[in-house]
């Protein structure tokens, strides 16, 4: 039986209106979407959605750094990785881009910023 | 004697400051009252930022790093924890440092760069006492994003803007509890993808046509009591409930900080409380440009950067003593339509208009009228007032006007 899933892209600024129909969990069409990335986000989203998780660490200095997920993570996921982020505590200095955690939930943990 | 004088090292400053030196523009100085290039970005630690202008989602520090670079690569001067004081009609600038005491430069040109601020509580008028836990959201922003501190445990949020919302987020995932989003509009002031990932994504009520009446606590916030309001935004007293909270979170709008600029002697737009400018952003004082927040209220850096480079460029145009050829048109709006940027035009070049509507409104043109002339048409599904619009006119259109009407009408 098809069911139908209304959604908010969260891909860009824009945020279009979807409509994505689903067979037996599969999706089988996007509708609503402005561009092919509304389409994946759909897609996803209605299977196994990711989240992009942008936080802080404290270093070792006291100074607070921001960081992120290289690639999303599993949205259920979520607060389980930022105990674990939480627990980092780097050492300076640090460049944009450079990796604070090996893997959490499959993504890098990579700074935003520099710190000397 | 400087030639370019930018006040402000935020996002808007260093775009412009890039560009005036992309124009050959080699005497600047930019002056930062922070210890650091970046402006608000810096406590942005959120993505989102850059997709227009890199094509990729950024953070804000990553953003504002990206021009900072840029800065340093070019060697354009900057001074940090610097604060202007005054900007005289004639161009003086009175700045003040712990390391130079007080100091003044004459500029040839002046580029007004110093973003907005919130609006506070006192603007209001929410009864109850001054109990410790309430904070403009920017603060709090700042406080966890910036000091590592959390401001509370369990918190309601007044006002939907995108600020509001962020910060929705970020207090959940450093383990408070926010218990609702109060927004006094029927429709949210912040963008729909932040309603998802911010509130719907963790299961945080946005309560529209809703506001705080009361604030409980004497020391600290213990509570606040909200209600439902009706068409004209009066609170109903059957409505009212009473939410136990330690923290209230004010994310009520932003206002450009135009201080300096009244200093200076430029026009301010009643609307916008940024200045009256023409293509060029150039201000009602000749050589003396404004962009960025300062001059409106962006959603999107990529379009303060965008704005910011109009203005430095023209600011080296000014400086090098370019002029192209002269007209005088005026920007009018219906009032379904708010505002437009620039609200003049004084030179026959193809330009953007950029503005913002007064409601939600659903299937409409926007028109634009030289006499009863329509020179543009844009057909947009949906406009809200969160979300700024623009459209591009060519000069051929309007160089022989001297009004041009924005209007938004029926399909």
């Amino acid at each position: 039986m098809n069911t139908k899933r209304e959604l908010t892209c969260i891909v860009c600024p824009i945020g279009c209106s979807l409509v994505a129909e689903l067979c037996d969990g599969k999706v089988v069409s996007v509708t609503g979407n402005t561009c092919p990335r509304g389409k994946v986000y759909a897609e996803t989203e209605c299977v196994a959605p990711m989240r992009t998780i942008t936080t802080t660490v404290k270093c070792k200095n006291g100074e607070m750094l921001p960081v992120k997920t290289a690639t999303p993570i599993p949205k259920e996921k979520m607060a389980e990785a930022m105990e674990i982020i939480n627990k980092a505590n780097p050492d300076l200095p640090i460049s944009v881009g450079d990796v604070i955690i090996e893997s959490v939930f499959g993504s890098k943990i990579v700074a935003a910023k520099n710190l000397d | 004697m400087k030639d370019l004088v930018i006040i402000g090292g935020g996002p808007a400053g260093m775009s412009a400051a890039v560009a005036a030196y992309e124009s050959g523009i080699r005497d600047i100085l930019i002056l930062e009252r922070d210890n650091a290039l970046g402006g608000i970005l810096q406590q942005c630690i959120h993505n989102g930022f850059g997709l227009h202008k890199f094509g990729e989602e950024l953070t804000g520090p990553e953003y504002a790093w990206r021009y900072e670079k840029k800065v340093r690569e070019l060697g354009i001067p900057f001074e940090l924890n610097t604060m202007v004081l005054d900007i005289s009609e004639d161009k003086v600038i009175t700045a003040t440092s712990a390391e130079k005491g007080v100091f003044q430069i004459q500029a040839r040109a002046v580029i007004l760069a110093m973003g907005c601020r919130e609006r506070a509580k006192g603007a209001l008028n929410i009864a109850g006492a001054r109990p410790a836990g309430i904070y403009s959201a920017g603060t709090a922003q700042k406080l966890v994003n910036m000091k590592g501190y959390m401001p509370g445990k369990k918190v309601v949020i007044l006002g939907s803007g995108d600020i509001g919302l962020i910060m929705a987020r970020r207090m959940t995932l450093e383990g408070a509890k926010v218990e609702a989003v109060c927004e006094l509009m029927p429709y949210s002031g912040g963008l729909a993808r932040n309603i998802e990932q911010c509130l719907n994504d963790f299961d945080i009520p946005l309560k529209l046509s809703h506001t705080v009446v009361k604030i409980h606590g004497k020391k600290r916030v213990e509570g606040v009591t909200i209600a439902k309001v009706d068409e004209n935004r009066r609170p109903i007293p059957e409505t009212m409930e009473f939410i136990e909270c330690d923290t209230l979170l004010l994310s009520v709008g932003l206002i450009p900080e135009n201080e300096l600029s009244k200093c200076a002697g430029v026009d301010l737009d009643r609307i916008t409380s940024g200045a009256v400018v023409d293509q060029d952003r150039q201000t009602s004082c000749e050589g003396v440009f404004a962009c960025g927040n300062v001059l409106h209220v962006h959603d999107l850096v990529d379009f303060v950067s965008e704005e910011a480079e109009i203005a430095g460029k023209s600011a080296a145009a000014y400086i090098n003593g370019v002029k192209g050829e002269k007209i005088s048109v005026s920007l009018r709006t219906d009032g379904k339509i708010r505002y437009t940027v620039p609200q003049t035009i004084t030179e026959c070049k193809d330009i953007s208009v950029y503005f913002r509507v007064a409601d939600v409104y659903r299937n409409v043109k926007i028109n634009v009228y030289s006499g009863d002339e329509l020179i543009f048409s844009k057909k947009r599904p949906k406009v809200a007032p969160g979300e700024m619009e623009s459209i591009k006119l060519a000069c051929d259109k309007f160089k022989d006007a001297s009004e041009l009407m924005f209007k938004l009408e029926e399909v």
